[in-house]
């Protein structure tokens, strides 16, 4: 019976998991926001689902994917996106703009507090100021702006997203969009001359009516975020417009574009307050763009899905439970706990590397090509390297140490994403499916190392210092697993940093310019070579390579974060000062920990009886003697 | 016979490769650091491309060594490399992964060495439609005096722009006259007289009489870079009526004329330039971005390639990643002028630019056969291990 129970928390997991995959349920009476998310729209240089559009645009606004209203109660990103686009003035009493910098809300009169979420309204008699301080500070270089200066331009910018937003079908303050355009094009197709006397004098409403429209639609196409608008069957990515420049070509009612008269009648019936009407146009739209474009409607609804599955939250949440799993097993129950905590590290890399394929299938690009997705696959290389430790040695700590390095890369990952659409267009210089396939990957895949093996250390540390659970024989085992891990990492590190030259060779003509992620991928390099040789020359033993291992970490969070944060140099692509904090503390405790391992060995719990001399490293070369 | 044999243990020791890995991790992570504050161009110089890194004393003008820079470190592991590698070569199937690596690391680090030394990077501008034969370094600047008497073809008469740094007096066969160093700026700032302040004229003749110059300290940011400027005398050789004083500068882009013993010259101090032995016409360039984004998709530039001494004449499309290499100069495209009227060529001309291609295959070999020879040993072992 006791044997079942690791494979009945399996279970219980994936049923958690596979609730994930149902669509969520629309009644009858209400608007069919699930036909509504699944629309294509090109925003951004990519076809997305309007749901994307929903999510990301509410994340850079507000840093959330749901809307919290003031009365209570919740709304869905693409609720917020409907009445964003097709009723703003009631999208403009939402507080969502998150404004966490005392002295700017200070400027707006509004009481101190840490944080609050602004509405529009509240900021519109603000905007000028806004604009022209956002100017000042979009002039210097972003490492040197002030918390104040940073925070502004940042208010700045969404608030320049969310006046684009709401324009991106019609102009604010379109009552009946779809009668208007109707007007506008039998106008069109009459033409401005007076047929009635024959005279060719002009018809001077008409004239006016006209002149109105174009001049609208001229500024609803330049300023919209959106471009709705897709070409008829057969068209490509470039044959997008927003919905002012492919009214501008109309010359005839018939010539309205279906895309133009559904988003018409979508948007009437929603501020109509008709769901059934809403539900009925957009489910035809749907429809109709899936007969038409078959490849993107499919490729969309693949991405709702998979925004809606939320595969990486999923995953974190089973590598904890494995982390914990793992060391509860060193305490009580090992082999059953044990064997639930691998179970489920395979079920959550089997979830990760579906988010991770499913990304790559949608941006059609290797795994690597940002830093939010570079945290994804560090993640996901050290959570299946450790299981194969796992699998290999059956003590728990392969287990504990992927979890939580699994755990810590997906909340990194979660944070980096909250800048918006993670699977943004690769800048041209990037444009390289050869290059991200092989040394953005390796190279990824060396962080991973370095982190796996930091980790088996720090597990050393705090199994040896705190417990008694660390015989002479795991000592030398895990040693063992950090010196072939280090191996390993040394190699993917050489030669992604060797591949990353080439590349630059091809495309700067340099092989190296001492770039700042240059440098760090060069640290980390040297310090793997560091580890090997002083361990083949003898200056170093267990402890010390566990150190210098941990330390590793250390290098590692340095140049994959830390160089980014100097804001110098060619690869400094993402930039974050929020996080330079969690970067120092990460650091230091990294130096605390190789500080514990200088402790003499009366300290450790696991060596109390006192350690023989003879003690050497272990690893591959001394098992040879053995 | 004691000592020698001491030295050689000391150079291929392991002991000292662990050293200079520590001091190199210890100078990447300095240099690093002081690139926000020093820039790219400057660190590169002053830690990772010199013998020394040297420490400015903050009161009086001497300098120390604090720390060795990174040919200093490069040289001693290279040393110690290629000693262990002599001293403890052996045919082992075990060794090797470990040989053939340190042989690759022995190839990166000359060859590292020889591009430091020997390459030269330059610019190559075109316009749609026309044409260039030489290409310019972004670096380095030149003093150039032109004879334009005859109109078909210029005779060039120029010096590197350290030349002027040093001060002096320039003469040369070629020139009737003298230049006179009066004044030189590494980086400037110039001025419009006239337009605030109390701004005095850099020279007595040419566009320096309505222009002021100030020194500005140097570039340190990625984008920047120094712009030099100088005022010269000119005077003749056979004696004579001084010419006045000229000012010469980065920030000027139009040559200045003069007549002189009835020839007309011009004066110009631009990026030093190198000249091919062939030219490059730019036959149109493109710059596409993503749809309704201003995200760059891809730049491109076709060009016609014409050779006249090996009558070569072809037509090449340099873009991203796909650079044109000839005659020992590889053409990267590197940017395009305002409205995409021309397209900016990196230009580069590197020696050893085989080296790290050469070092990455055999040290790839040599760590991946390191590694599959211990994981099979390792599983063998395990195997072994678990059998009843």
């Amino acid at each position: 019976m006791n044997r079942l129970v690791p494979y009945l928390v399996l279970f219980l997991a994936a049923l958690w998991i596979g609730a994930s995959w149902m669509y969520p349920k629309t009644d009858p009476g209400e608007f069919d926001l699930s036909a509504f998310n699944r629309i294509p729209v090109l925003a951004g240089g990519r076809i997305k689902p309007m749901d994307t559009v929903a999510r990301t645009s509410l994340l850079i606004l507000r840093g959330k994917q749901t809307l919290r209203l003031p009365e209570g109660g919740k709304l869905s990103a693409s609720r917020w996106l409907a009445d964003v686009l097709f009723h703003p003035a009631k999208a403009d009493a939402y507080p969502v703009f998150a404004v966490a910098n005392q002295e700017v809300l200070g400027m707006f009169g509004f009481p101190q507090a840490d944080k609050k979420y602004c509405t529009y309204d509240e900021l519109k008699p603000h905007l000028a100021k806004i604009t022209e301080e956002g100017r000042l500070a979009a002039d210097m270089e972003s490492a040197k702006r002030t918390p104040f200066q940073a925070a502004i331009f940042n208010l700045g910018n969404s608030i320049q997203l969310y006046q684009r937003l709401k324009s991106s079908i019609h102009q604010e303050g379109t009552a009946g969009f779809g009668k208007e355009i109707d007007t506008y094009a039998k106008a069109v197709a009459a033409g401005a001359a007076n047929p009635g006397d024959g005279s060719g004098a002009l018809d001077s409403d008409r004239l006016a009516l006209l002149r109105a429209a174009v001049s609208r639609y001229e500024r609803q196409s330049q300023f919209s975020y959106l471009m709705v608008v897709a070409p008829p069957a057969g068209g490509g990515e470039d044959d997008w417009l927003t919905t002012g420049a492919a009214l501008m070509r109309v010359k005839s009612p018939d010539q309205i574009p279906a895309s133009v008269s559904a988003l018409a009648d979508m948007g009437d019936a929603f501020r109509a307050n008709d769901p059934a009407k809403f539900s009925k146009v957009t489910r035809e739209y749907a429809g109709l763009l899936n007969i038409e474009h078959p490849e993107w409607a499919g490729r969309t609804s693949y991405e709702l899905r998979f925004n809606q599955m939320e595969p990486f939250y999923h995953s974190m949440v089973l590598y904890v439970g494995a982390f914990l799993l793992a060391c509860l097993s060193w305490l009580v129950c090992p082999k059953g706990l044990r064997k639930t905590a691998f179970l489920l590290l395979l079920l959550a890399l089997a979830v990760h590397s579906f988010g991770m394929f499913s990304r790559m299938y949608l941006q059609g690009r290797p795994p690597v090509t940002n830093l939010y997705s570079s945290a994804i696959f560090v993640g996901w290389g050290a959570v299946a390297l450790g299981l194969v430790l796992e699998h290999l040695y059956r003590d728990g700590i392969g287990s504990a140490s992927s979890g939580m390095v699994g755990f810590i890369t997906l909340i990194i990952a979660h944070h980096l994403g909250s800048s918006g659409d993670t699977l943004e267009m690769m800048q041209a210089v990037l444009d390289s499916n050869i290059w991200l396939a092989t040394h953005v990957v390796v190279i990824t895949a060396g962080y991973s190392a370095m982190f796996l093996a930091g980790f088996l250390a720090i597990a050393y540390v705090v199994l040896g210092l705190f417990t008694r659970l660390l015989t002479r024989e795991s000592a030398r085992k895990l040693t063992g697993m950090v010196y072939g891990i280090v191996c390993f990492a040394t190699l993917f590190s050489f030669v992604g940093t060797v591949l990353g030259g080439i590349w630059a060779d091809q495309s700067w003509g340099r092989f190296w310019g001492w770039d700042p992620k240059e440098n760090g991928a060069l640290l980390i390099v040297l310090w793997c070579a560091l580890i090997l040789h002083a361990r083949w020359g003898g200056f170093i033993r267990q402890r010390g390579i566990m150190a210098m291992a941990i330390f590793g970490n250390a290098i590692t969070a340095f140049s994959w974060f830390g160089v980014n944060m100097l804001g110098v140099g060619l690869h400094s692509y993402g930039f974050m000062d929020k996080a330079f904090p969690w970067l120092v503390a990460f650091i230091i405790f990294q130096v605390v920990l190789i500080l514990l391992t200088r402790l003499p060995s009366k300290c450790w719990r696991s060596f109390r009886e006192a350690l023989p001399r003879d003690v050497t490293a272990a690893g591959f070369e001394c098992q040879k003697g053995a | 016979m004691k000592v020698l044999n001491q030295l050689i243990e000391g150079v291929s020791s392991l002991r000292l490769t662990v050293f200079c890995l520590a001091a190199a991790l210890v100078l990447v992570f300095a240099g690093t650091l002081a690139q926000v504050r020093f820039g790219l161009y400057l660190v590169q110089d002053e830690y990772f491309q010199s013998w020394f890194v040297w420490w400015q004393a903050p009161a009086g003008n001497f300098t120390l060594p604090v720390f060795p820079g990174g040919h200093l470190i490069g040289a001693v592991l290279l040393g110690n490399l290629i000693a262990a590698h002599i001293r403890r070569f052996s045919w082992a199937w075990k060794k090797i992964g470990i040989q053939l690596t340190h042989l690759g690391l022995i190839i990166m680090l000359a060859g590292g060495l020889a591009t430091d030394l020997f390459s030269v990077h330059s610019f190559m501008r075109i316009k749609e439609g026309g044409n260039s034969n030489y290409s310019e370094d972004s670096m380095k600047m030149e003093f150039a005096v032109i004879d334009q008497t005859d109109p078909e073809t210029e005779q060039v008469t120029a010096v590197p722009g350290e030349r002027l740094a040093s001060g002096g007096t320039i003469t040369h066969e070629s020139l009737p006259f003298q230049l006179a160093v009066r004044g030189f700026y590494q980086n400037s700032k110039l001025g419009m007289i006239g337009q605030g302040g109390t701004s005095v004229p850099a020279a007595s003749q040419g566009t320096g009489q309505r222009v002021s110059v100030t020194a500005a300290a140097r570039a340190t940011r990625m984008n920047d870079r120094d712009s030099m400027s100088a005022v010269l005398e000119i005077i003749p050789v056979k004696g004579g009526d001084s010419l006045g004083t000229w000012l010469v500068s980065d920030a000027l882009a139009a040559p200045q004329n003069f007549e002189f013993g009835g020839r007309r010259w011009s004066l110009q101090l631009r990026p030093a330039r190198y000249y091919k032995p062939y030219s490059l016409t730019l036959l149109d360039f493109t710059h596409e971005t993503y749809p309704g984004t201003q995200i760059p998709k891809n730049f491109s530039s076709k060009v016609n390639l014409s050779d006249l001494e090996v009558d070569d004449s072809r037509q090449v499309l340099i873009f991203m990643n796909h650079p044109l290499r000839y005659r020992g100069d590889t053409y990267y495209q590197s940017g395009f002028e305002p409205d995409n009227s021309g397209t900016i060529l990196q230009v580069v001309r590197n020696p050893s630019y085989q080296a790290p291609y050469v070092a990455c295959v055999i040290v790839s070999i040599g760590l991946i056969y390191q590694f599959l020879f211990h994981l099979i040993g390792f599983s063998r072992r395990k195997k072994t291990a678990t059998a009843p």
